[in-house]
């Protein structure tokens, strides 16, 4: 009888807490945005969701590379930096070369598929841990990016090495790519939803993604099962190099000049959000959604923060509660054994 | 003062809803050696550790010499005098520290030796654990790094530092699956021993040949309760029934050797080792080949050959009559040869996977007919092969982590099957499957044979051998010994060929 009763508990709150782990996020988020839509009359404005959602893709695009490259069991930290990369090379392109908007576009996703190749390289090839191969490139592209512009900010008109002034400017179409909007919705809105469902699909809809969640969940039995282990966690460095670019291409648009710090905070916020993003929905593993809700969760959190008039470091805070939150949700609540995330 | 009987009494643990101990009564008599055989699932593991003090939530009683015990943490059950090798021999090492520290590793942590002290003066106390198993270990042994040492000697260790803390129960689960044939005869010598002092051993093994030569009594778990015990000698028969049911033992059914005639893979002058001769071999289509060796003999190295996992140091292969020189797994599951690698944890599960989601990872292009993964054409895949070699799951969507040793196994096999495989690998198929999964993968490789297509079996056991190959090869440090068909040569010879020393 006893025996019975504790077991019908036991049961009980095991299902209470995989409900809480399913569906805990999302209630978090949900909460959070009704309590500063109701106290904050700023905050409910369309433009004001707009905004934040807008400030949000960055992170968002960015996060989501992170998150392809945690799915292959690995990380990269290179992300910030190469997204600033983009910031300096979309800037020489357009300024200092007079060139178009359109080829500093171009310019700027080659750039960040060769990092990832690089990346690649170092891990695949040369065997170099991810954390720390990526570690190292973070470095080399940071120093690297100031290197033709002398450790300066491009912006048009500047004056040039032999004493001439830059001869380009930052083209109405490339600062399209932040201001253009859809009716309300900001391009750059659009463009992270689109990536989104692009990533979703692509690892959860084709052979391509589950080969690379099978090399994140065990390395050597998808080996064993005949999946190109090495080619895989190469494509998915390329991939996570492209998107951290294309999150530079929107921020670059937005500065509109070559900010040389700019991408600098990038890294942090965009593993945050792919860590935020493992404990959505329960599944324990990196995802292309979960990582889109942990970005709008923060900026959420960090709008919120700031119409309540909240001082700047607060917003660090903030962030860092719902990472350590979103963890327990992970590795405390959930009862699945994440290889994903602890790989890291 | 070491002695009394161990009495068990109305044990229940569940995990959530599930119930894996339901009232488990059984005694372990002191200065006899108790076997305990089981399926996989029947509650063995859990039994054991509810013994070795890890399950604080579990019901009943356990007494030692009539004195109740509570075993609520590892260390009361060590305290109270139960010593338990686990069949995970990684569980009980810890890898950076020298073989030595691990002798003494208890003792250590207890105190008892300083926290800070030289090597060199752990060196005769741990030399004296190792005596317990009458291990002559040097010194230089003794400060290797454990992580150097191979699988047999940290199955040595583990069971050298149990014995020499002179145990009144000790309980070994599986603890000659890494152990050559001198090997267990020097444990069973050991156990004996121990039983004379009056030491209650609990022993755990699939292996009947084992329980036959050294158990006194017997007792069956099967779905979390004792079904019937016996003293020596054993009626396997009656064992078999209480531990599968009437239904499995029914199903054994008679074996009929097959000789194929053409020849589905040569192989020519292949090196396994720096220090080993080249040798040639041809598997013939139609037959079960059966490579015998024991741990260190080659056969893992031969197999992954085969399946390009690694490369050899020599040698080519001709599959079908056409060139083969795999690059990779890939490149040799195109060909359509498959391996069943040997440890099925670290090389064919993916932890958090469905069975769905296993059985299709190598076949992924034919679960995409356009574009998009089918999830449905993957569920009634897993479906086929739950149902056809009789997996024991909810249903496709159940995670692989959740099955039992056996069942895991199964869904491998199966998913290779699944591929028609023209040569298919099982290294090791058996360990740590009970009888009736053995049986059910054993007859579906024969079927696979049956249908003009190879296998490769690679085991230690010579039994296992036997019952599924028509055709047995002995490996012995690289080297083919002995190749014979099965019905012109016998176990005695089969053993005395793996034992020669070149």
């Amino acid at each position: 009888m006893t025996n019975r009763a504790i077991i019908g508990s036991e049961d009980l709150r095991n299902r209470i807490r995989d409900y809480i782990v399913k569906y805990g996020f999302i209630v978090v988020t949900v909460v959070l945005f009704i309590w500063f839509a109701t106290s904050e009359e700023t905050f409910r404005m369309p433009n004001t969701i707009f905004s934040m959602l807008k400030f949000t893709s960055v992170v968002a695009i960015v996060g989501l590379g992170v998150t392809v490259a945690m799915v292959v069991g690995g990380l990269d930290l290179s992300v910030g930096a190469v997204a600033g990369l983009s910031v300096t090379l979309s800037a020489m392109t357009m300024v200092i070369y007079g060139l178009t908007g359109i080829t500093a576009v171009i310019v700027v996703l080659i750039a960040g598929a060769a990092v990832g190749l690089f990346n690649a390289l170092l891990i695949v090839v040369l065997k170099i841990p991810d954390l720390l191969a990526t570690l190292g490139t973070m470095f080399i592209i940071m120093g690297l990016k100031l290197l033709p512009v002398d450790g300066q900010s491009v912006s048009s008109g500047m004056t040039l090495r032999d004493g001439s002034t830059a001869p380009g400017k930052f083209t109405a179409d490339f600062l399209l790519i932040d201001r253009a909007t859809w009716g309300p919705v900001p391009f750059p809105v659009i463009l992270f939803l689109v990536l989104t469902a692009a990533t979703w699909f692509f690892l959860t809809r084709t052979k391509w993604g589950r080969m690379m969640y099978a090399i994140g969940a065990n390395p050597e039995a998808s080996r064993l099962a005949g999946v190109r282990v090495r080619s895989y966690r190469a494509l998915a460095y390329v991939i996570s190099g492209v998107f951290a670019s294309i999150g530079g291409l929107i921020l670059s648009s937005r500065i509109g000049q070559g900010d040389i710090s700019a991408g600098n905070s990038l890294l942090l916020d965009a593993v945050a959000v792919a860590l935020v993003g493992t404990s959505v929905l329960g599944l324990a593993k990196p995802n292309a959604w979960g990582t889109a809700l942990g970005a709008i969760l923060l900026g959420i959190v960090i709008t919120g923060l700031t119409i309540k008039g909240f001082p700047y470091y607060a917003q660090d805070i903030a962030k860092g509660v719902v990472l350590v939150l979103a963890l327990i949700f992970s590795f405390t609540l959930s009862r699945k054994k994440s290889r994903y995330v602890s790989a890291v | 003062m070491n002695q009394g009987d161990v009495e068990i009494r109305d044990i229940t643990m569940s995990f959530g809803s599930n119930p894996v101990l339901r009232g488990v009564d059984m005694d372990i008599p002191h200065g006899q050696v108790t076997a305990l055989l089981g399926a996989n699932g029947a509650g063995k593991s859990t039994l054991i550790k509810v013994l070795s003090g890890v399950y604080p939530q579990h019901g009943g009683t356990v007494r030692i010499g009539g004195e109740p015990v509570h075993l609520i943490t590892p260390a009361d059950s060590r305290n109270v005098g139960i010593e338990t090798v686990h069949q995970r021999i990684d569980e009980g090492i810890i890898p950076g520290l020298s073989v030595a520290e691990n002798l003494l590793f208890e003792r250590i942590v207890s105190g008892t030796i300083r926290a800070i002290s030289s090597l060199r003066s752990m060196l005769k106390p741990a030399k004296e654990v190792a005596q317990a198993l009458e291990l002559d270990w040097s010194d230089s042994f003794l400060r290797k790094d454990v992580f150097e040492l191979g699988i047999a000697d940290k199955q040595l260790l583990t069971l050298a530092r149990a014995l020499s803390r002179l145990p009144k129960l000790l309980v070994l689960d599986e603890p000659t699956s890494a152990l050559s044939q001198v090997e267990v005869d020097r444990l069973f010598e050991v156990i004996r021993r121990m039983r004379t002092r009056g030491v209650s051993v609990l022993y755990v093994s699939h292996r009947l040949s084992e329980i036959e030569s050294l158990a006194d009594n017997l007792v069956v778990l099967r779905d979390g309760t004792i079904r019937g015990g016996q003293r020596a000698p054993f009626n396997w028969d009656i064992a078999l029934t209480h531990m599968l049911g009437e239904q499995a033992v029914r199903a054994m059914e008679e074996f009929q050797e097959r000789r194929g005639t053409q020849v589905c893979l040569s192989m020519k002058s292949i090196k396994l080792f720096q220090r080993s001769k080249p040798f040639d071999l041809t598997v013939n289509k139609g037959e079960v080949l059966g490579v015998v060796g024991l741990l260190g003999s080659g056969k893992s190295e031969l197999a992954r050959g085969i399946f390009g996992a690694d490369k050899f140091l020599e040698g080519t292969m001709k599959l079908g009559g056409i060139g083969f020189r795999p690059s990779a797994p890939a490149a040799a599951i195109k060909r359509r040869v498959f391996l069943v690698p040997e440890d099925r944890a670290a090389e064919s599960m993916l932890p958090g996977w469905s069975i769905a989601q296993t059985v299709s990872l190598p076949f992924l292009k034919q679960f995409t007919p356009g574009f998009i993964l089918s999830f449905g054409a993957e569920r009634s895949e897993g479906l086929r092969i739950i149902e056809d070699l009789g997996v024991i799951a909810t249903g496709p969507d159940q995670d692989v982590d959740a099955l039992s040793g056996g069942n895991q196994q199964k869904v491998v096999v199966g998913r290779w099957l699944q591929g028609e495989p023209q040569l298919l690998l099982l290294d090791e198929p058996f360990r740590g499957v009970d009888i009736g999964a053995r049986r059910e993968i054993s007859r579906k490789v024969r079927f696979v044979a049956g249908h003009d297509d190879a296998v490769i079996v690679l085991t230690s056991d010579i039994d296992e051998a036997l019952e599924v190959a028509d055709r047995i090869v002995v490996l012995v440090d690289g080297e083919i010994r002995f190749d014979s068909y099965v019905t012109q040569t016998s176990r005695e010879q089969i053993l005395s060929k793996m034992s020669e020393v070149a």
